[in-house]
């Protein structure tokens, strides 16, 4: 992949300055113009941890002017999602009150529209902006293995392998997704469709990349994986049913249909053998589990409506 | 200081690993690899290291769970 268009002074002086390997100027860097120019730019600094850029030196992974400003736009970022959560539930029976909160969160939906009257287009659309992070499905979550103690870790990994493909490469959920965007006639090469990514779809991302690479924020990041397949199944499915309604290539079917009963079973593995077991450990982290949790649905439910609004629908 | 013994990092308690977990108002979790025999006496492998078996009887993907025990739940509820 190569690295993305600029959207704003700030990334302009990033992403040049990580092509030409040399950050010298961003000493003194400019100020993001726009929420999109901050997380376009958290964006790419993210991505040097995953794939990297054909055109940015590996070595700039761990460039201090780089991190710093990486660093700023978290923490930026960070209070922008802390400002947005609601009041949590107390300590309590974990599995029933998160089940419980999540089925009470109201927020824009896309899956009930992809079933019964998207068009082709807006299908494809949605499916583009979905490769930036469908393409590393999972991987977000596994920066955090390390973190945890033996019996969260062990219970992580359970998920894990089966999102994965339980080591068989045609099932990893990624390349299951990748074949299902070449049959439908899109362009599965990672990042390929990141400069038409909206903020709302860059948000997302970089929530599970900041949860997920802060160490601190170990427990918003089970919380965004238990709230992620929590509202995972029954939307699948609706998915599935569209994309069959306007005649998309099975393997763009099934990729969905998988989800139904994969994450019927991660749900319950996230909620109970992952988040509960962690919360007996680690109590006092309680309210981030449900900040990345609200994170996690608030983020989806923007996107949603964003694209509500766009096709009119 | 007091003086007094000050215990290291102790062992994790022993964690229990079952093959079976009933969830409550949820599904059956299975570990491992099995087949189920469905109501009809057809037969189905499992694929995933651990499978949800519905218990609800309103999926629609039995013998699996697709997660509509949260939709009858609900319906009870309200």
């Amino acid at each position: 992949m190569l690295t993305p268009h600029a959207r704003g002074a700030l990334s302009h002086a990033v992403l040049t300055a990580m092509r030409s390997a040399d950050t010298s100027t961003l000493a003194q860097a400019p100020q993001a113009e726009s929420a999109q120019d901050a997380h376009l730019t958290l964006w790419a600094l993210y991505e040097q941890h995953y794939r990297g850029f054909d055109d940015v030196a590996g070595e700039l992974e761990w460039d201090p002017l780089l991190l710093s400003i990486r660093r700023k736009l978290e923490q930026d970022f960070e209070q922008t999602l802390r400002a947005r959560i609601p009041q949590f539930p107390a300590p309590g029976n974990f599995a029933e009150d998160f089940f419980g909160f999540v089925a009470d969160f109201d927020g824009a939906s896309l899956s009930g529209h992809v079933q019964r009257k998207a068009t082709k287009e807006q299908v494809c659309q949605l499916l583009r902006h979905r490769t930036v992070y469908h393409l590393k499905e999972s991987d977000h979550t596994t920066w955090l293995i390390p973190r945890l103690s033996d019996r969260v870790k062990a219970a992580v990994m359970e998920l894990q392998f089966d999102e994965y493909g339980a080591g068989d490469p045609q099932r990893l959920h990624a390349h299951l997704f990748r074949r299902g965007i070449e049959d439908s006639g899109l362009d599965s090469e990672y990042g390929a469709y990141i400069n038409e990514a909206p903020l709302e779809i860059l948000e997302e991302n970089n929530a599970m990349s900041l949860f997920g690479l802060n160490r601190r924020l170990r427990a918003a990041s089970l919380g965004f994986l238990a709230a992620f397949e929590t509202t995972s199944s029954a939307p699948s499915r609706r998915m599935a049913a569209g994309l069959q309604r306007l005649g998309f290539p099975a393997s763009m079917v099934e990729y969905y249909t998988e989800h139904v009963e994969a994450d019927a079973v991660h749900e319950q593995l996230a909620v109970r053998t992952i988040c509960g077991a962690f919360l007996e450990e680690e109590p006092q982290l309680h309210d981030d589990v449900y900040f990345g949790a609200w994170t996690s649905m608030d983020l989806e439910a923007r996107y949603a409506a964003r694209m509500l609004k766009e096709w009119a629908a | 200081m007091t003086g007094e013994f000050q215990p290291g990092p102790q062992p994790e308690p022993q964690v229990e690993h079952p093959d079976v977990i009933f969830c409550p108002d949820g599904p059956m979790l299975l570990r491992g690899d099995h087949v189920i025999e469905d109501e009809d006496g057809n037969a189905h492998r499992t694929t995933r290291p651990v499978s949800a078996v519905c218990r609800c009887g309103g999926s629609m993907i039995k013998p699996w769970c697709d997660g509509t025990h949260k939709l009858l739940r609900r319906s009870s509820r309200d």
